[in-house]
């Protein structure tokens, strides 16, 4: 059906409809509403990728300017046998698995306590806005100060509470402080969990929990039956959302630790950008960045076949 | 009188943990207001001072005084880098809602060969790290010479806002009944008649949950504008927040009020908006 320019050719069936009586095809409107974020796209988002594509084929290190080398998939077969690459995708998906999983059951509890009538709810509600309207970098800043080595308020906490005897250099041991940045996170991200499975919680029919009562099944039961086959669309959606952000989490760990101490928080968007940006390794940088957006995909699409059969199952 | 005592027990038990998640929710950003406003001999001590004795907006107010001896560039020059966020979100703000909204209503709307596809291929963006496409976009922003500029900023800040405000932007549209645009086409109006007199007006509040959401993207953002401004003349109060903890010592009052004022203007539009934002993270957290 297209001409030989690929646009789409306005053909008898092309002009079926209403928009056939004024003169403009649906199509080629289509293609003209379009065309702003097309151009706009095209240049910003695809060419960038395709350009990036190219030189991830290439030994292209900025620091020898003179030699540049086609080398095929090299780049792709050196980051995929370096160690320290693959370390940080662990780091990546170890932050992922326990913030998105920490996010969601604390986001399940608070969306189930609000969703009970008492008073003060539509206050709590207004302000659990807070902490997911706090900027990125903010929020890291205000959690670095807190979790500060020689001034932060949880050495002092803990030390007025009797729990420490000396004040502790929280981010400089590897694994704490990978965990306390995912605190940070979760703290962070965890009302948008809220928000979805509250507005899901409320679109659940008061009749159906009558009806059970009538029939005399228990709360528990009640939640089991009702409440979470009713959930769980939201919820996996929140998860696949939330996935495929922390698995590309970057900006708080570039304020809160810069991927250390000893390399303990160096996830696999940091140390590309390491890679790029400091070691000026072009080649290399982009070959990795195309595995982490393969990563990514690949995980996305596991989930979205289980979204697909769960639209077929309800 | 078995019953009457666990529903007292119930409400006490809803008043402990609804305490908590205030706390939760208010303490650790309380401590940040608070540290911005305490002398820093007073937010030095050991064990800290939990309450300042001498409050002070001294910090906030060396942000807006012009250069005064003793402030450190980062604060002197505080006041830029809101001016930068400010305009460049704005401006990203109307362009993204201008031009998202036409391909929005072509996707909801419209029968065009590849829509589908194209559909996809808005979602796979939304996947990319931004680091892959920064080195080209970094080359071609010099060659046009948008380096440390607030358009070039304006511009690939579009990259991130543009997919995301036509997908939730066509969900949004979708939920107009059609009926409603095609007697607007009975009585004579043209599609794009259709577009401006029925469908953006009946969907205005998607279109401020949009505008909201763009906003709140474009004031976040943190890494575009960390590799390619170098100047006060586009850098943004993400990444000069970052700078107060410089070359020599940290200024953590400075740097707290710096966190305190880069946060108010995305916590106003929170509070004011929320029941747009709530709405709009639904419709497009289901569709996406």
């Amino acid at each position: 059906m297209s001409g030989p320019s690929g646009l789409p050719n306005t053909g008898p069936l092309g002009s079926i409809g209403l928009g056939a009586k004024r003169g403009l095809s649906e199509s080629r409107l289509a293609l003209l509403l379009i065309l702003p974020s097309l151009v706009l796209i095209g240049g910003i988002v695809l060419y960038p990728i395709l350009n990036n594509l190219v030189i991830s084929f290439f030994d292209y290190n900025l620091t020898i300017p003179w030699a540049r080398p086609f080398i095929g998939l090299r780049n792709y077969v050196e980051v995929l046998t370096d160690r320290e690459f693959l370390a940080s995708v662990g780091r990546a998906a170890y932050f992922t698995v326990v913030s998105v999983s920490l996010e969601l059951v604390l986001g399940l509890l608070i969306a189930l306590f609000l969703n009970v009538d008492f008073r003060g709810r539509a206050f709590l509600k207004t302000m659990i806005i807070l902490p997911w309207a706090v900027p990125t970098v903010v929020n890291a800043i205000m959690w670095k100060w807190i979790y500060d080595a020689n001034y932060g308020a949880l050495n002092g906490l803990l030390m007025q509470l009797g729990m420490i005897d000396q004040y502790q250099a929280w981010l400089a041991k590897p694994f704490t402080a990978m965990n306390l940045v995912i605190l940070a996170d979760v703290w962070h991200q965890t009302p948008f969990v809220v928000f979805i499975l509250l507005a899901t919680l409320s679109t659940i029919p008061e009749s159906l929990y009558e009806a059970a009562r009538v029939d005399g099944a228990g709360s528990l039961q009640a939640f089991r039956k009702i409440t979470l086959p009713f959930l769980r669309p939201a919820f996996l959606i929140v998860l696949v959302i939330r996935t495929m952000e922390a698995f590309r989490v970057f900006d708080i760990i570039y304020v809160m630790t810069a991927g250390g101490p000893a390399n303990g928080t160096q996830v696999a968007t940091y140390y590309t950008y390491v890679e790029t940006f400091r070691y000026l390794n072009m080649g290399k940088g982009a070959a990795q960045s195309f595995i982490i957006s393969a990563l990514i995909m690949l995980v996305s699409i596991v989930y979205i076949r289980l979204l697909k059969q769960d639209d077929t199952a309800y | 009188m078995k019953h009457k005592r666990r529903t007292i027990l119930r409400s006490i038990l809803i008043f402990i943990a609804g305490l908590l998640l205030l706390a939760v929710i208010l303490l650790p950003y309380a401590w940040l207001v608070i540290s911005s406003i305490t002398e820093t001999s007073e937010l030095t001590a050991v064990p800290p001072c939990w309450i300042p004795k001498r409050p002070t907006l001294q910090k906030y107010r060396d942000m807006f005084t012009p250069d005064v001896l003793g402030v450190s560039e980062t604060a002197a020059m505080f006041k830029y880098a809101m001016a930068n966020s400010a305009v460049v979100s704005f401006f990203v703000t109307v362009v993204t809602l201008i031009v998202a909204s036409l391909a929005a209503y072509a996707f909801a709307r419209l029968e065009f060969r590849g829509r589908e596809q194209m559909l996809l291929g808005i979602v796979a963006v939304k996947m990319l790290p931004a680091i892959s496409t920064m080195v080209a976009l970094y080359v071609l922003l010099s060659k046009v010479q948008l380096l440390d500029t607030r358009t070039g900023l304006v511009l690939v800040y579009l990259s991130f806002t543009l997919p995301f405000a036509i997908w939730i932007m066509a969900g949004f549209f979708q939920t107009i009944p059609k009926e409603l645009e095609e007697a607007a086409r009975i009585d004579g109006t043209s599609r794009l008649g259709a577009l401006f007199h029925v469908i953006l007006p009946l969907s205005a509040p998607g279109l401020v949950s949009t505008a909201i959401f763009v906003f709140m993207m474009s004031w976040d953002e943190f890494f575009y504008p960390l590799i390619f401004t170098s100047t006060y003349a586009a850098k943004t109060v993400p990444v000069a927040i970052t700078e107060f903890a410089g070359r020599h010592a940290i200024d953590y009052s400075a740097m707290a009020a710096g966190g305190v004022l880069a946060s108010i203007p995305p916590i106003v539009l929170a509070f004011i908006f929320q029941r747009y934002i709530i709405s709009g993270l639904t419709a497009g957290g289901i569709k996406g």
